[in-house]
């Protein structure tokens, strides 16, 4: 199931989830390369948005989880009894299906995990936060009226600016859940671009149900289904010829 | 209830198989024009062409439409697969209508005293191409295997006809126009056979994902 050994960034060993007794993840291994673009795929209740969550133990703050086996990230077991999960946060932005600007200005938005940080307002903060808006291609957007609310913005922009406060921090890794299902072709388009960019300097896990998008933006694809990894490898080869029957038939829509 | 999607793939499918059932009937014609001297069968091969012509398009825009929406894995294979197939049906009709043309010309003078393999050579070619669309229609990448290396044996009998002729033009200078005719029919068959071998090509491709095409010179 390992894609090409090197450059291993994410290793997922053994893993089994449990929902109080329900099993949502079943024995998942699975290797994701740095700086490139892994797509989760599957339908819902597959177990991808909870796999997802487990890079950054988001999973930690539902009540009657239960999680086996190990992740590995940097070689270092995440799940680990010494690992400070806000650290671990840190390292590990995430970009969710509905994009989330606090209700605050645009500046103030990104510059908001900098402060947590220590980072004092002034010229290397206005650096910081003009950086990250730049990454996330939105700088000439709002450059004029960076102290205005976020809530202004449109759809496809918040979500920009979500990304933009999610690199402000400069994780490893950033985890995102269908970032543009909620948004019009050019308003994706220019995520789409925006992820292609990012993977100069970030590894990127998304979660899509849009098969197009993941055919266009990812380097690997993983396919899930009740649970189990069903099949991984480069998505050239799972889109044009999967291996598994089970992969064919839910890319071609014959599911079910 | 069946899928739009998979009636749609349906029709391109059954447009594809018309249009290779005129293309073996035209070369087939064109062949027997040729060997039978027959004028009116090679004008009507000429006239056929168009019906050719107009389904390559007509599959080209199925095809186009299918993309549109954006089919994956072996639907993605399949519309790819039958654009090609359809190019190389209706390169292989130009062929027969070449073939048609120079048996026109023949037919209208005396016959040269020169007994060729054409039989052998049609039959190989007109095999092939059979072969060839039988292992699509079957998606048996085994047959379309099996029949590429076989368009050697047409490419010996091209070059044995060719060299019989060029022999021939040497001795009678006044059947040069005549043979020169022969020539070109020889090379129309020899490229529908390479029009068949392409064919087969795209039918390994569409059922194990694979790219054989060039695979000797790369």
């Amino acid at each position: 199931m390992a894609a090409a050994a090197a450059n291993v960034l994410i290793q997922v060993e053994n893993l089994s989830l449990y929902y109080g007794s329900s099993k949502a993840l079943e024995s998942i291994n699975l290797t994701l390369r740095d700086k490139l673009v892994t797509a989760f795929i599957g339908p819902s209740g597959c177990g991808k948005s909870t796999l997802l969550r487990c890079f950054n133990r988001m999973n930690d703050l539902i009540d009657g989880v239960k999680i086996e086996g190990s992740i590995r990230i940097g070689g270092h077991d995440i799940y680990a009894r010494d690992v400070d999960v806000i650290e671990l946060r840190k390292r590990i932005g995430m970009v969710f299906q509905k994009s989330n600007p606090f209700p605050k200005s645009i500046y103030d938005n990104v510059a908001y995990g900098l402060r947590i940080q220590g980072m004092k307002s002034g010229s290397s903060l206005d650096e910081a936060v003009e950086q990250s808006l730049r990454g996330a291609a939105l700088w000439d957007e709002v450059k004029d009226r960076l102290h205005s609310s976020a809530l202004g913005l449109s759809g496809g922009q918040q979500q920009r600016l979500c990304i933009a406060r999610a690199i402000a921090v400069k994780p490893e890794i950033i985890l995102m859940d269908e970032p543009a299902s909620a948004l019009d072709p050019i308003a994706t388009s220019r995520i789409e671009d925006l992820i292609l960019e990012l993977k100069k300097d970030f590894t990127i896990v998304i979660v899509t149900h849009n098969m197009q998008q993941a055919a266009r933006i990812s380097d690997d694809t993983a396919f899930f289904y009740m649970g189990e990894l069903v099949e991984f490898g480069p998505t050239k080869k799972i889109f044009t010829n999967p291996t598994q029957k089970r992969t064919e038939d839910y890319v071609t829509g014959r599911f079910g | 209830m069946e899928r739009h999607f998979e009636h749609d793939l349906g029709e391109l499918k059954g447009k594809l198989l018309i249009m290779a059932s005129y293309a073996e009937r035209a070369v087939s014609d064109a062949v027997d024009a040729l060997v039978n001297r027959n004028l009116e069968l090679a004008l009507q091969v000429k006239a056929n062409d168009e019906i050719l012509d107009h389904l390559e398009m007509e599959i080209d825009e199925s095809a186009i439409t299918l993309l549109a929406r954006a089919p994956l894995a072996s639907d993605l294979r399949l519309v790819t697969v039958a654009m090609k197939i359809s190019q190389n049906l209706e390169r292989a009709g130009d062929e027969a209508t070449k073939i048609a043309k120079r048996a026109r010309d023949l037919a209208k003078e005396p016959p040269l005293k020169l007994t060729l393999p054409w039989v052998q050579m049609s039959t190989l070619a007109l095999g092939l191409l059979k072969a060839a669309l039988d292992a699509f229609v079957n998606r048996d990448s085994t047959a379309a295997r099996a029949l590429i290396p076989r368009d050697k044996e047409v490419n010996a009998l091209h070059k044995e006809i060719q060299q019989r002729l060029i022999a021939h033009m040497k001795e009678n200078a006044d059947n040069i126009a005549r043979c020169l005719h022969f020539l070109v029919a020889a090379k129309s068959l020899e490229r529908i056979a390479d029009h068949a071998t392409n064919i087969a090509e795209e039918v390994v491709y569409l059922c194990e994902a694979a790219d054989i095409r060039h695979a000797d010179k790369v």
